[in-house]
């Protein structure tokens, strides 16, 4: 509230102008398009896990790995030939959240820099974006995993 | 099978709706979403309430990126409960390894092979 205190007359005029024709975003429309396309990625995600289960030996819990693995795969096939941005545009979210969506963050940075050269483009802009989900990923799992294991020590749970 | 297919896009689905309503409605970017998320999969696991999820949901709940932060969690509390606290640090990427070495060997790959766009 502070902020809007320091502004002039005309700047507070103007911000009303450029709220009036700010595009309002169709927050409906775009949650059942993420529903359905990050449904589907989900359930292709499932199939997967299947076709592991019964054909290499994985169990339901272990089965997790080699999808993720095979889903990502994928991913820089759809990413290399250009159609998971047109997804990514179209289905917001629902093509961001799954792990693919990771992949996607990871492999057109890499492709983006390679014109940089293979160390310092590819090699040094590979997490440029993906990086930010690893170091929060990793703090906040290990903030949790000491506070488990110290209460676990200590006879609490 | 079926029915888990059935809440597999379920449970999916209204992971990445909860991920659009925090691009949209509170106006995150991507980088803030996708992180929020996962520190939530990691708290989530934590307090013991992923696994039952993954259980239930299948892929529905591996997929998102949420399941990162799970299973972080899930292999530093493996290795903490044979090794104490050390197995923290040692045991956090022994279930997500497939995905990291994934993401970088493809994307290497994937660098070698397409050519950048535009």
């Amino acid at each position: 509230m502070s902020k809007k205190a320091n502004k002039t007359p005309e700047q507070q005029q103007y911000e009303q102008l450029e709220q009036k024709h700010e595009l309002k975003r169709p927050v409906m429309k775009n949650c059942i398009r993420a529903f359905w396309v990050g449904g589907l990625i989900c359930v292709v995600g499932q199939a997967i896990t299947y076709f592991y289960i019964y054909r290499f030996d994985f169990t339901e819990q272990t089965a997790g790995n080699p999808t993720v693995a095979t889903m990502i795969f994928l991913s820089m096939l759809l990413t290399g030939f250009g159609v998971y941005d047109r997804l990514g545009q179209f289905a917001g979210a629902g093509s961001a959240v799954p792990v693919t969506g990771f992949g996607n963050a990871v492999i057109s940075a890499a492709i983006e820099h390679r014109t940089e050269g293979f160390v310092l483009g590819v090699g040094g802009n590979m997490f440029k974006l993906a990086g930010a989900v690893i170091l929060f990923g990793v703090f906040s799992a290990f903030v949790v995993a000491l506070i488990k294991t110290l209460l676990i020590m200590w006879g609490v749970i | 099978m079926l029915p888990m297919f059935f809440w597999a896009f379920v449970i999916g689905g209204l992971f990445c709706v909860f991920g659009q309503i925090l691009f949209d409605v509170f106006k995150l970017t991507p980088g803030h979403t996708l992180s929020l998320l996962v520190v939530m999969g990691a708290i989530l696991d934590g307090l013991g309430l992923y696994e039952p999820l993954v259980d239930f949901a299948g892929a529905g709940a591996t997929v998102p990126i949420t399941s990162f932060g799970n299973s972080l969690v899930h292999g530093a509390l493996q290795e903490a409960e044979q090794h104490g606290l050390v197995g923290v640090l040692t045991g956090m990427f022994e279930v997500t390894s497939s995905g990291i070495s994934a993401a970088i060997i493809f994307g290497f790959i994937g660098a070698l092979i397409f050519k950048p766009k535009g």
